[in-house]
């Protein structure tokens, strides 16, 4: 880690003045807000994305871009125009993510109901919820030292294990939906299980493993869709039979407006997460996983068998992908799933892991606000790039994965005990 | 690490000096006035893929703008889809914005198109590769199998190695079609004319054959091409959008080798490959999402349109380079077996599993 001493920061005049005596807490709070902890990492990662997008957008105006060719005639022009298009495409993002200002005047003249306000915040749920299981997966693993990039291939095993048990079964809602919810943590457990077993028994590095299983889910995917056991007997398209109504995770909302889809696997997702927070924080089995995490060499000559903790924390790991396939397939999803129901869910996983620090709280914000960004990314197109969710989200990591350059660019004071740098072992 | 004052100094006057040298022109006359507002809001929602997929997306937005073009009354706007999980949101927000007329593309939006139509009688849609009996919704399906026909007639005459080959993006039927057309163009070639041109890749009476599983996968395109080139197809018909591209790379590295492109005239979508493709299976998109957007603006509600031969939504391209390499005697059979397809004749042995109900 650096310590620097000749950065200049902008601290109060007091600071040095007294050292006997504590500050104020303004002083102190200040001083927090110039610190490159891990806090205000994130916080300055999150305005300078926003920053980077703001630039983006004005430049990919090209009202915008011909507003600057006459600047130095008319500045005016330019700055309003970039101004609006940055405060309308932020602004249109908040609306579809979070609360449409029109649609409270529409209710106030009487054309819109509660449920039209309540969707914008039920799509970023719905979006943010296979984050939440995924980001859990990818999170608890790196705990343990293990780099998860498998959350994607679990994920589609947790689909297929869910969909079958959903489709082929006929049992009373009370039994169906738990049973099918458990085969696609089962399904994603197991194949989770098999780059901890590579791992343990052979040293394979579980990065490669898992990347290549990816790929096999991937295109096992796809067969298993169009064999006649999957495929839907009453549409032509390459989409399975649908979920029986008994095994579809009822929507949280169906009472205010059936058009609200956030539904039960959000607190599913939130039982999850306080599960993992037990499992690392209170139980025998994760203060292993964190011992293990932390130094295995040493772990190993505590007595601690190093193998088996590998096999058992992918496999939960891999439950957890598993469950977000299981949210996909019995919830939004109950019509049926396709290749492409899966997108990529797995992988921002490991982005919303690195951005909630592996810490299960943080996963569960860090899931939210990227629902939200491509709630509102979806609901603002085309006026804003649809692209511009997946544009901030990988200039959010990019700055938390890289503390030092938010620290260099803001420069900020280094924090006590040094920059905290999120790691993943294993290399 | 701190930033030295000098260096900042020197960046401040590289940018002054940049901003000056792009931004000295002349501002524009204020108050230049904003085109008429269009009455007629027409909505489209894509499936995957995006409206630049190079695919029936693609298609469909051009023939939005058509429209647009046509008639300055008429507004046209897309919101894209990254799977089946935002079409509900998408149709709604289009709902919400007051869309006059809203098109859902792909078939597997159809259930959705159906709901958010049901919902809202007041609405006209439309559904693009899908068949819909709810009232409100127009359904754009395209016989394919006609043209895909045609294609293999003239693969089977135009072959020199007697072996032809086709391979699919995936096993849907908006692409297993053409597939069944091609293979029973070339059976038909063979019955007529006493020839053996064998077809790799596709078994229509099976229905099993050679498909990437992957529309975006030119890798593995070129690969299945240059296998079936190896085993004597000197004309392939890919049928898998973007990845159909592999196909024309491995004819071009491969002298004598041609390709029957797929969707749109392929002479047109790659201009620089036109050397290699001898024809293309046609379906105007395009053409009939223009006429919904204007029918729409009409008045006109629900129906059903089905792109054929005979009404010029489905055809066979012209052969641009190969025009002199096809014999005026296949033109003539090809125009002929255009009529009698047209007429309905039972005996060319031309029928899909996959062709929407004739309308």
């Amino acid at each position: 880690m650096t310590t620097e001493t000749a950065t200049p920061t902008p601290e109060p005049p007091e600071a040095g003045e007294r050292p006997d005596k504590r500050p104020p807490f303004m002083v102190l709070f200040g001083r927090y807000l110039t610190e490159a902890n891990s806090v205000m990492v994130t916080v300055y990662s999150l305005l300078l994305a926003f920053l980077i997008g703001a630039i983006l957008l004005i430049v990919s105006d090209e009202t915008v871009r011909g507003t600057w060719s006459y600047f130095f005639s008319r500045p005016t022009d330019a700055l309003e125009a970039s101004w609006q298009v940055v405060s309308n495409s932020y602004r249109a993002l908040f609306e579809g993510a979070i609360l449409n200002f029109n649609t409270i005047d529409r209710m106030a003249a009487g054309t819109a109901e509660i449920g039209d306000l309540l969707r914008p915040i039920s799509q970023t749920l719905t979006y943010a919820t296979p984050l939440i299981f995924t980001g859990l997966a990818v999170g608890l693993a790196f705990r343990a030292g293990l780099f998860n990039i498998g959350a994607q291939g679990q994920m589609i095993f947790g689909m297929i294990g869910a969909l079958i048990v959903g489709f082929s079964l006929n049992l009373p809602a009370i039994l169906h939906l738990p049973l099918a919810v458990l085969a696609g943590a089962v399904a994603g457990a197991a194949f989770g299980a098999v780059p901890g077993v590579l791992k343990a028994t052979t040293g394979a590095h579980e990065v490669i493993s898992s990347i290549m299983l990816n790929n096999i889910a991937g295109l096992f995917l796809v067969w298993a869709i169009g064999t006649s056991f999957m495929h839907s007997e009453t549409r032509s398209e390459l989409v399975t039979k649908p979920v029986e109504d008994s095994a579809s995770l009822p929507l949280l909302l169906g009472f205010v407006d059936d058009g609200l889809r956030v539904n039960l696997a959000l607190l599913i997702g939130v039982a999850a997460a306080v599960f993992v927070w037990w499992l690392l924080s209170k139980s025998t089995f994760g203060y292993r996983i964190r011992a293990v995490g932390f130094n295995e060499h040493a772990s190993s000559t505590a007595g601690m068998n190093i193998g088996r903790t590998y096999v058992t924390t992918m496999s939960v790991a891999g439950g957890l992908a598993g469950l977000a396939g299981a949210a996909l397939t019995l919830g939004v999803g109950s019509g049926g799933i396709t290749t492409n129901t899966a997108l990529e869910y797995g992988f921002d996983g490991i982005t919303v892991a690195l951005l909630g620090r592996a810490n299960p709280g943080g996963i569960i914000a860090a899931a939210l606000l990227f629902g939200a960004l491509k709630a509102g990314a979806l609901d603002a197109q085309p006026d804003v790039p649809v692209d511009m969710s997946t544009l901030l989200q990988a200039t959010i990591v990019l700055f938390i994965a890289a503390p030092a350059l938010v620290k260099a660019i803001l420069r900020l004071r280094a924090p006590r005990g040094g920059l905290v740098t999120l790691e993943a072992k294993g290399w | 690490m701190a930033v030295k004052p000098y260096k900042l100094a020197l960046a401040g006057v590289a940018a002054t000096g940049l901003i000056t040298l792009t931004a000295c022109g002349e501002a524009p006359e204020e108050g230049s006035g904003d085109d008429a507002e269009a009455s007629f809001q027409a909505c489209m929602v894509t499936d995957s893929g995006g409206v630049d997929d190079k695919s029936f997306n693609e298609s469909s937005w051009a023939g939005m703008n058509d429209a647009a073009e046509e008639n300055p009354d008429i507004d046209v706007d897309y919101k894209e889809s990254s799977n089946e999980s935002d079409y509900d949101p998408n149709l709604q927000a289009w709902v919400d914005d007051g869309c006059d007329f809203i098109v859902g593309v792909g078939g597997l939006m159809t259930e959705n198109v159906n709901t958010a139509a049901t919902n809202n009688p007041d609405i006209p849609f439309a559904t693009v590769d899908g068949f819909s009996e709810v009232e409100n919704v127009h359904s754009i399906q395209f016989d394919t199998a006609q043209s895909a026909f045609l294609a293999g007639y003239l693969a089977a005459a135009q072959t020199e190695t007697g072996t032809v080959a086709t391979w699919g993006g995936a096993k849907i039927p908006p692409v297993t079609i053409f597939m069944d057309g091609f293979v029973q163009g070339v059976a038909y070639h063979n019955e007529a004319k006493g020839t053996d041109v064998q077809v790799l890749g596709w078994d229509p009476e099976s229905q099993e054959g050679t498909f990437t599983d992957d529309f975006e996968d030119t890798s593995a395109g070129k690969s299945l091409s240059e296998t079936f080139i190896s085993q004597g197809a000197d004309i392939i018909h890919p049928v898998a959008g973007p990845a159909g591209t592999g196909a024309v790379t491995a004819a071009g590295e491969n002298e004598g080798v041609s390709v029957i492109w797929v969707d749109v005239d392929g002479c047109e979508s790659l201009p620089d490959d036109c050397s290699v493709i001898l024809s293309s299976a046609e379906k105007g998109l395009a053409v009939a999402v223009k006429d919904a957007v204007l029918a729409a603006y009409d008045g006109e509600v629900g129906g059903s349109y089905t792109g054929t031969l005979e009404n010029g939504g489905v055809s066979l391209a012209p052969f641009h380079e190969f025009e002199d390499a096809v014999s005026e005697e296949t033109k003539t059979e090809l125009e002929e077996i255009q009529q009698r397809i047209i007429d309905g004749d039972e005996s060319l042995g031309l029928n899909s599993p996959s062709s929407p109900a004739a309308s």
